[in-house]
């Protein structure tokens, strides 16, 4: 069967979330508007290689995906005319059907409705992910599994209880209101934000066949940006996962080891993503509405705009995790804050730093504590230390790239100071 | 977070489960059908496999040349790896909890056996960019 080229499967991603809307909108039963979408786009997918692309691509996905909703409806209607008499009088088909393409405005609002739901808070964030690729990112069921390496059906049960949890708790398909957008936008980024680190999982994985989930949160963060292009802080996640994902090519090695940021080649670096991602920061700092994505992602531009390691500029660093300090608790700040500060004040200050947050229990029996510490202690001269601690960190972690990576620090240190160096 | 779930037995000859009465070995079956159900229809279930008993196990050792050594039935072993689940969950709580489950599996009379059930996480988890 001939696969749809990679433009053509953009456009019907694309499309996905708006067709999806307006059948929420008009159908009131996500469920089963979103099962009809997916049915949609597989048809599409199978059908347009050989037939070619519709004329009016939206306007077939939409015409296939009543036309599965309604015929879901005759058959719910014909089981309860079984069990009652009472019939709504209104056609099954008129209750569904779609009539002209709706306006670009209310195309975002549903969007944004769609993504407001798909993140909900209930959710777990497991779940909410995988919800929101399928239904905003298009993406199929199959898809969606072999990103996390779990076989289909397991992947078509989470949604389909995903699904039920938002059937069962009455979330509504609706923008929040005004109150509650704070809060809600911010569990879409946090959604978003950890869509993206996952993704970091597959590029270390055999990349051919697995989804490449850090570019599809891309994507469904730049589709937010484009629906709220007011809030700086979707600016700031944007930017983010734009100057992080610049690095993509260059963090790991040939035998896809990782290879850390002072030693990554720069020259392959994507300096377009990076560009994209200081404009858009350039367009969102200045409205003076700071918070933790668009420092996250300055830190980012940072060390994305620094000619060398040895160039970077430590002490604004330093200065960004002062303010991210004061904005969350949140360890991994800590630790990068004690980074940032041994670069700047020396090693020791650094640890000193690193001391006050050994009693911290959300950072204890991690590796990520021991990591830092070895590396100040190698930076600090202290190489026997570093090797003992990069030992016990490698132990510890849960990740195989960054496990063969650890040891192979603390080998090259035991190596050195075995022969005196 | 994936866990790998490992359920042992006795490593000495072959599955204490094979001279159980019909009874309680179908309830048991019953038990590990329903319970991969269960898995799966909460979306958790990555992977199952029940492997042959001890009295059918190698090892294996390259000899010279590469070739295979093979050694067989392991009269002193204290424990054998009998089967397995790999499942996807959000908390190693959970991991836990489904490892009890799994560990309350029912044994002769439909008494759980509490068999001692390993729990170790898959190394999948994504690596952080820690040097930032």
């Amino acid at each position: 069967m001939a696969a749809l080229d990679a433009a053509t499967q953009q456009q019907l991603r694309a499309l996905a979330p708006e067709v999806l809307g307006i059948l929420c909108r008009r159908t009131k039963d996500f469920a089963a508007a979103e099962d009809a979408v997916q049915e949609a786009l597989v048809a599409a997918a199978q059908q347009w290689p050989a037939e070619g692309l519709p004329a009016h691509p939206r306007a077939w996905l939409l015409q296939v995906a009543s036309r599965r909703l309604t015929d879901e409806a005759r058959m719910a209607i014909a089981r309860r005319a079984r069990e009652q008499i009472v019939v709504s009088l209104v056609p099954a088909e008129e209750q569904v059907v779609v009539g002209a393409d709706d306006g670009a405005e209310v195309l975002d609002d549903d969007s944004l409705a769609l993504l407001f739901m798909c993140c909900h808070p209930s959710l777990s964030p497991a779940s909410a992910i995988a919800l929101t690729l399928r239904a905003v990112g298009g993406l199929t069921t199959a898809e969606i599994a072999r990103a996390f390496l779990v076989p289909e059906a397991t992947m078509a049960q989470r949604i389909s209880r995903a699904k039920q949890l938002i059937r069962d708790s009455g979330i509504p398909f609706e923008r929040p209101g005004a109150d509650a957008f704070t809060a809600r936008l911010g569990a879409v980024m946090h959604v978003l934000y950890l869509m993206f680190s996952e993704g970091y999982a597959a590029s270390s994985g055999d990349s051919l066949v697995r989804t490449d989930l850090s570019g599809e949160a891309v994507r469904v963060t730049r589709l937010l940006h484009r629906l709220v292009p007011g809030e700086p802080e979707v600016a700031g996640l944007l930017a983010l996962l734009l100057l992080t994902d610049a690095r993509r090519a260059a963090r790991t090695g040939p035998a896809g080891e990782l290879v850390p940021l002072d030693q990554q080649d720069r020259a392959r670096w994507d300096r377009q993503a990076i560009s994209e991602g200081v404009a858009l920061l350039d367009g969102a700092l200045p409205q003076g509405r700071p918070g933790p994505y668009q420092l996250q992602a300055a830190v980012a531009a940072l060390h994305d705009e620094a000619p060398s390691a040895a160039e970077t500029d430590w002490p604004q660093i330093l200065a960004l995790y002062e303010v991210l300090r004061n904005l969350s608790d949140n360890p991994m700040v800590e630790l990068n804050h004690a980074i940032a500060t041994a670069m700047v004040q020396g090693p020791a200050a650094g640890l000193a730093l690193l001391d006050q947050l050994a009693s911290d229990a959300r950072l204890a029996g991690t590796h990520r504590l021991d990591a830092v510490r070895a590396h100040l202690l190698e930076r600090a001269g202290d190489l026997a230390g570093a090797s003992a601690l990069y030992r016990r960190a490698a132990g510890r972690t849960a990740s195989t790239v960054e496990r063969d990576y650890l040891l192979a620090h603390a080998a090259r240190l035991t190596d050195a100071v075995g022969s005196g160096v | 977070m994936k866990y790998m779930l490992m359920m042992n037995t006795p490593g000495n000859g072959p599955y204490q489960i094979a001279s159980w009465p019909r009874e309680d070995l179908v309830r048991h079956i019953q038990f590990m059908k329903a319970f991969a159900r269960k898995l799966t229809a909460a979306g958790e279930l990555v992977a199952a496999e029940g492997l042959s008993g001890p009295d059918q196990a190698k090892r294996v050792r390259a000899g010279n040349g590469g070739k295979p050594v093979t050694d067989g039935v392991f009269p002193e072993s204290k424990e054998f790896l009998a089967g397995y689940w790999i499942v996807q969950v959000d908390s190693p709580e959970r991991a836990y909890q489904i490892a009890a489950e799994a560990s309350a599996a029912p044994g002769k009379g439909g008494v759980p056996l509490n068999m001692s059930i390993e729990v170790r996480e898959v190394m999948s988890e994504a690596p952080r960019e820690w040097q930032e």
